[in-house]
């Protein structure tokens, strides 16, 4: 039996899909893939991608942490935030990570303290994470390049 | 003449107050599609809440054996020395009863706990609740003005945090939250919750017992139950403010349609008395100039 999957932020719904025959999860102590019948879990996730098979389509999901939930084939993903691939903002991603780059190498005069050091490298771990997800729309599995919004 | 002046007069107080109806009526527009707005993002927010509490539920059944006020500092039931009370209400009004049944709740919490403990505190978001307890002079331990009308979970998330603090910290050993709770567009519920210590709901105690499924845990579930309670107060505090904004929004339609009834009513009642002046003065000046007229040809 396909899974069935559920992607929720607190703002909204991300994600319903059924049928889903494998899923790439970044769980917090590392890649987990997800086949149905899948024991029951709870971890929590790390930034990263989350890829989505759906038979022999897939789609990518930026996730930046949360939690998932894997129970009777139903898995469900509290995530602190998540995008599929045509909301990711290019321009924006590419934005903040060379914005974090900069900061990590010290060419940012605000920089004090070892709590900014890990705020940049949180921010450049999510951008890089949207910058692999949106380039999934060029020539990923997902097969319809979709339209920028 | 004396008739000619009042009929100037309620002339101008229809012009004036069917312009108030215009004004109104618009406001009464605004908020609707506002109120549409926020009601949805309060049903959107909904699923994530749900399944939290689920898997809370779930977390703590297996993390101990019914008694979880030991495993978090979140959970921990202390002697309430210092309550802190977080009220949520508009920055605006024109809303009807709506902000001062929210700062009448909340001014009851506070006289109902401050024979009991040492110190109460306030802490705020929306200017109304605000100017209410500074006026009263109550103490002010935060101010989170200017939310916005929809605001997302970002905009909250200081809230959360600074409790989350100040409760950790043991500065603080117990907090509420009241927010005006959107039953329907006609029914705003003032509402007080415990935010913390973190009190589990009795269907959420019941549904864990139930749950016997061998879960996989990564990291450890205190380890998880230590990422997600946070999260959970945030979640909570969110909740709240999306509430309290859809509630806003349709106590302003309600007020403003009513008082945009109330013009028109005005509006037809003056355009009554108009009719009436102008007449009069008409008739009046009819008499003048037949009296006039008689008393030349009775010369």
């Amino acid at each position: 039996m396909p899974l069935k999957l559920t992607i929720v932020t607190a703002q909204r719904t991300v994600l319903e899909q059924d049928g889903v025959t494998k899923l790439v999860v970044p769980a917090a102590e590392g890649q987990i893939t997800i086949l149905p019948s899948h024991a029951a879990l709870m971890s929590s996730l790390a930034i990263g991608e989350m890829v989505v098979f759906t038979g022999s389509a897939s789609e990518s999901i930026a996730i930046h942490g949360g939690f998932i939930q894997v129970a009777n084939d139903e898995v469900s993903v509290l995530a602190d935030a998540a995008e599929t691939v045509d909301q990711i903002d290019l321009d924006r991603a590419e934005a903040a990570r060379s914005r974090a780059q900069a900061r990590l190498q010290g060419r940012d005069v605000d920089l004090v303290g070892g709590m900014d050091v890990l705020r940049a490298q949180f921010a450049l771990q999510r951008s890089l994470t949207r910058l692999r997800v949106a380039r999934r729309r060029a020539g990923g599995a997902t097969g319809v390049p979709s339209s920028r919004p | 003449m004396a008739g000619g002046g009042q009929v100037r007069g309620i002339r101008d107080r229809i012009r004036s107050v069917s312009s108030t109806a215009k004004v109104t009526r618009a406001m009464e527009l605004v908020a609707a599609s506002k109120m549409r707005r926020a009601q949805d993002r309060a049903v959107q927010a909904r699923p994530y809440a749900e399944t939290m509490r689920t898997v809370l539920a779930q977390l703590a059944a297996v993390t101990s054996g019914g008694d979880t006020s030991t495993l978090h500092p979140l959970l921990q039931t202390r002697e309430p020395k210092h309550v802190t009370y977080v009220h949520i209400t508009a920055d605006r009004g024109l809303a009807g009863g709506l902000n001062s049944n929210m700062n009448r709740a909340g001014a009851s919490l506070i006289l109902e706990h401050q024979p009991k403990v040492d110190r109460i505190s306030v802490i705020t978001a929306g200017r109304k609740g605000r100017d209410f307890f500074r006026r009263s002079g109550m103490e002010l331990l935060a101010d989170f003005p200017e939310l916005g009308d929809f605001p997302n979970f970002e905009d909250v998330r200081p809230i959360a945090r600074l409790i989350i603090d100040e409760f950790t910290s043991g500065r603080v050993d117990q907090v509420f939250i009241g927010f005006q709770r959107f039953v329907n567009a006609a029914v705003q519920r003032p509402t007080i919750r415990q935010l913390l210590p973190i009190v589990a709901p009795a269907d959420v105690l019941a549904g864990a017992g139930a749950s016997n499924t061998d879960f996989i845990f990564e990291p450890s579930p205190e380890e998880l139950l230590a990422t997600l309670l946070p999260r959970f107060v945030e979640m909570q505090v969110y909740e709240a403010v999306l509430e309290a904004r859809a509630s806003e929004q349709s106590a302003r339609m309600v007020a403003m349609r009513q008082a945009t009834d109330a013009a028109k009513e005005m509006v037809s009642d003056l355009t009554l008395a108009y009719n009436k002046a102008r007449q009069d003065s008409i008739t009046g000046e009819l008499l003048d100039i037949v009296g006039g007229t008689a008393a030349v040809e009775n010369k």
